[in-house]
C-alpha cells in the first residue's frame, strides 16, 4: 500500500468514525430514555445499556393516571387551536405583507420580528392580568391566547416569505377577472399555499406542544395542565426517590409522535426553518 | 376604469400591469391589506403590546399577585432605592447580579459550542455518502424532543447514583467517585450547557447546511485541482461565504439563550448557581407574589435583550460594510 492510499484510507476511516460519533450522540439519550421506560423499577439501580428484563409496568402506571391522559388531551386541544388561529390570521396578514405595497409595511414587519424576540417573562405579569380579566386563568383558553405571542409572528413571517415567491401573473389574471382580494386569497393563493401552511403549521404545533413557562404559570390544577408541565411535575413528589421509570415512559409517549412527524417532514421542516430562521 | 388598453396590443400580457397599476385597484388593494392585517395586529396588541406596557407599569408599583387592581405608584423603588443606610431593589440584589452573570455565561458558552458543533455536523451532512438521509434524520431527533423531556432525560443520565454518565466515566477511569452533576454548584452550569448544546446544535447545523448547499461548486473544484489544503479552503472560502447564515443562527440562538427558562428550571430548579434572569423574574412574580419587583426584573431582562439585538444589528451592518469594501 502506498502512503497516498494509506492516508486516503485514514481520512475515510476518520470520516466514518465522526459520522458514527454524531449519530450516537444524537440518538443515544433518546434510546436510553426508551430503554429506561421498559425497565422494571427494581432494575433501575443497575446501570446497563441493554435491559435484561423488560416490563410495560411504567406505561401502565402513567396511562392509569387520569391526570396524564387529561394533560395529553389538553396539549392536543391547545396546540391544534393555536395552529388553527395562527394560520387563519397569518394567511390574510401574509397576503397583505407579501403581495401589496403600502406605507407602513416595513414597520409592521419590524414589529412582528420584534415580537418574536420578546422574552416571555417580560409579558408574564401583563398577560396574567389580561388572562384573569378574560376569566381564562387555569383554563386551556388562556394558554391558547398566550401561545399566539410566539406562534403568530413566526407564522406570519414564514407565510409572507412563501407568499412573495408566488408568481405575479396569477394575481394579475385574478384582478383582470375582477376578483376581490379576498377571492384572490381563497381561490387563487390558498390552493398553492398548502405546502407552506403544512410546514408552518407543523412548526407552530411543535412550539406550542413544547411550551413550558406559560403553561406552568397560567394553570393551577392537574386537570388543566399540559404535557410538559405534567412531566416536569412528576418529579416534584419527593427529592430522593424520583419515579424515573414512569417519567421516562411519559417522556417517550409525548416525544415519539413528534420524532416521527419530524422525520417524515424533515425536508419541509428544513425549508421552513431556513425561510423563517426562527427558534427551534 | 380608465385602463389604457391599446387595440393593437399584440402581446396580451402588456396591458395587464397597466390595469394593475390603476389607482382604483391599487387603493382597493391597500385598503384590503389593512383589513387583512387588522385581526393579526389586534391579536398581537392584546397578547404582546398591552401586556408589555402593563409589565413596564407594574415595575413602578407595589403590585402583588393576589391583588393586581389595588396598586400604589412607588417610582423606582423596585429598581434601586437608598433607605436607612442600605440599598434595596433589583439592582442592589446580589442574587440578581448572579442571575445576570449566569445567563450571560450560559448564553456565550452554549451558543459558541453550538456554532462550532453545528458547523462540524453541517459539513458532515454536506458530504456525499451512503445513508446521508438517515444520518440527517438522526441528527434532527434532539431538536424534535421537547425541552422539558430532554432535560428530564439528561437529569436521569446525569443522576449521581444510577446515572449512566457517571457509570461510563468511572468505567473508563476518568473519575473515581460519582459526581452530583445537577446538584453540585461546580458542575451544574456545565450540565445545563451540555443539555442545551445537545438539543440545539441540530438547529444551527440545519441553517449552516442550507447555506453550504447554496455555495458554488466550481471554486471547490478549482481549489482541488490546485491542490490547496481542505482546511485552508474551509477558512478562506467556505467560512466567509456562510458567515451571513451563521450570523442569523447566532442571533436567534443568542436571543433564545438570554431568555432561557425551562432547561434550567427542570434540571436544577431554583438553585442560585444556575439561576437565569427569567427564573429570577418568575420566582419573584409567581412564588413570592411580588409583581412589582418581578416586573422590574422582567423589564431589565427585556432591556438586556433589546440592547443585545441593537448591538448585534449594528455590528452586523458594520461588518457587512467592511466586507463590502
Amino acid at each position: 500500500m502506498t502512503s497516498h492510499q494509506f492516508s486516503k484510507l485514514t481520512v475515510r476511516l476518520g470520516f466514518w468514525l465522526l459520522v458514527a460519533l454524531v449519530v450516537v450522540m444524537a440518538v443515544f439519550p433518546f434510546y436510553y430514555a426508551i430503554k429506561t421506560s421498559f425497565t422494571p423499577s427494581g432494575d433501575l439501580f443497575r446501570v446497563e445499556l441493554w435491559p435484561t428484563r423488560t416490563t410495560l409496568a411504567n406505561y401502565l402506571q402513567i396511562f392509569s393516571q387520569r391526570s396524564f391522559l387529561q394533560a395529553i388531551f389538553n396539549s392536543v386541544v391547545v396546540a391544534t387551536s393555536v395552529v388553527f388561529i395562527a394560520l387563519l390570521l397569518g394567511i390574510t396578514a401574509s397576503y397583505a405583507l407579501g403581495r401589496v405595497r403600502f406605507r407602513g409595511r416595513t414597520t409592521v414587519l419590524l414589529v412582528i420580528l420584534g415580537v418574536s424576540m420578546f422574552p416571555q417573562v417580560a409579558v408574564l405579569s401583563g398577560l396574567f392580568e389580561v388572562i384573569r380579566a378574560l376569566n381564562l386563568y387555569n383554563n386551556p383558553g388562556g394558554l391558547i391566547l398566550s401561545y399566539t405571542i410566539f406562534t403568530l409572528p413566526f407564522t406570519v413571517w414564514v407565510l409572507t416569505t412563501f407568499m412573495r415567491q408566488l408568481p405575479m401573473e396569477l394575481e394579475e389574471a385574478a384582478i383582470m377577472d375582477g376578483a376581490t382580494p379576498w377571492v384572490t386569497i381563497t381561490k387563487v393563493f390558498l390552493p398553492l399555499m398548502w405546502p407552506a401552511m403544512a410546514t408552518t403549521g407543523l412548526l407552530a404545533f411543535i412550539a406550542a406542544w413544547n411550551e413550558f413557562l406559560f403553561a406552568l404559570t397560567f394553570t393551577l390544577t392537574d386537570s388543566q395542565r399540559t404535557v410538559p408541565v405534567a412531566i416536569a411535575l412528576l418529579s416534584g413528589g419527593s427529592a430522593y426517590e424520583l419515579p424515573w421509570g414512569p417519567i421516562m415512559a411519559a417522556s417517550v409517549v409525548v416525544t415519539v409522535p413528534l420524532v416521527i412527524l419530524v422525520i417524515i417532514f424533515q425536508r419541509r421542516i428544513v425549508s421552513g426553518l431556513t425561510a423563517g430562521a426562527v427558534k427551534g | 376604469m380608465s385602463t389604457p388598453v391599446t387595440e393593437s396590443a399584440p402581446i396580451p400580457a402588456r396591458p395587464l400591469p397597466a390595469s394593475y397599476r390603476s389607482t382604483k385597484v391599487r387603493r382597493q388593494r391597500v385598503r384590503a391589506a389593512w383589513y387583512f392585517l387588522a385581526p393579526m395586529l389586534v391579536t398581537l396588541a392584546m397578547v404582546a403590546g398591552w401586556p408589555l406596557l402593563r409589565t413596564f407599569y407594574f415595575s413602578f408599583t407595589d403590585a402583588s399577585l393576589s391583588d393586581l387592581g389595588d396598586t400604589l405608584f412607588i417610582g423606582l423603588e423596585n429598581y434601586l432605592v437608598y433607605d436607612d443606610g442600605r440599598w434595596f431593589g433589583v439592582l442592589a440584589d446580589p442574587v440578581w447580579w448572579r442571575a445576570v452573570w449566569n445567563t450571560v455565561y450560559f448564553s456565550v458558552v452554549s451558543v459558541s459550542l453550538e456554532v462550532v458543533f453545528g458547523v462540524i455536523v453541517a459539513l458532515i451532512l454536506n458530504a456525499e455518502f451512503k445513508g446521508r438521509t438517515l444520518v440527517r434524520a438522526a441528527v434532527l431527533i434532539p431538536w424534535a424532543i421537547p425541552t422539558i423531556v430532554s432535560a428530564q432525560m439528561w437529569a436521569w443520565m446525569l443522576n449521581d447514583q444510577f446515572g449512566i454518565i457517571n457509570h461510563l466515566l468511572m468505567g473508563v477511569g476518568l473519575i473515581d467517585s460519582p459526581i452530583a452533576w445537577t446538584a453540585d454548584a461546580a458542575y451544574s452550569m456545565w450540565a445545563v450547557i451540555m443539555v442545551d448544546v445537545w438539543k440545539t446544535t441540530p438547529f444551527v447545523a440545519l441553517l449552516v447546511l442550507a447555506a453550504l448547499q447554496m455555495l458554488p461548486k466550481d471554486c471547490y473544484e478549482a481549489a482541488e485541482v490546485d491542490g490547496i489544503h481542505p482546511l485552508k479552503v474551509f477558512f478562506r472560502v467556505t467560512l466567509p461565504l456562510i458567515t451571513p447564515a451563521l450570523m442569523v443562527a447566532v442571533i436567534f440562538r443568542l436571543l433564545d439563550a438570554l431568555r432561557v427558562f425551562d432547561v434550567i428550571y427542570v434540571l436544577t430548579s431554583n438553585s442560585t448557581s444556575t439561576m437565569s434572569m427569567s427564573i429570577y423574574a418568575r420566582q419573584q412574580l409567581v412564588e413570592f407574589q411580588d409583581v412589582g419587583y418581578g416586573s422590574a426584573a422582567s423589564t431589565l431582562l427585556f432591556l438586556v435583550i433589546a440592547l443585545a439585538t441593537i448591538a448585534y444589528l449594528y455590528l452586523g451592518r458594520k461588518q457587512l460594510q467592511l466586507g463590502g469594501e
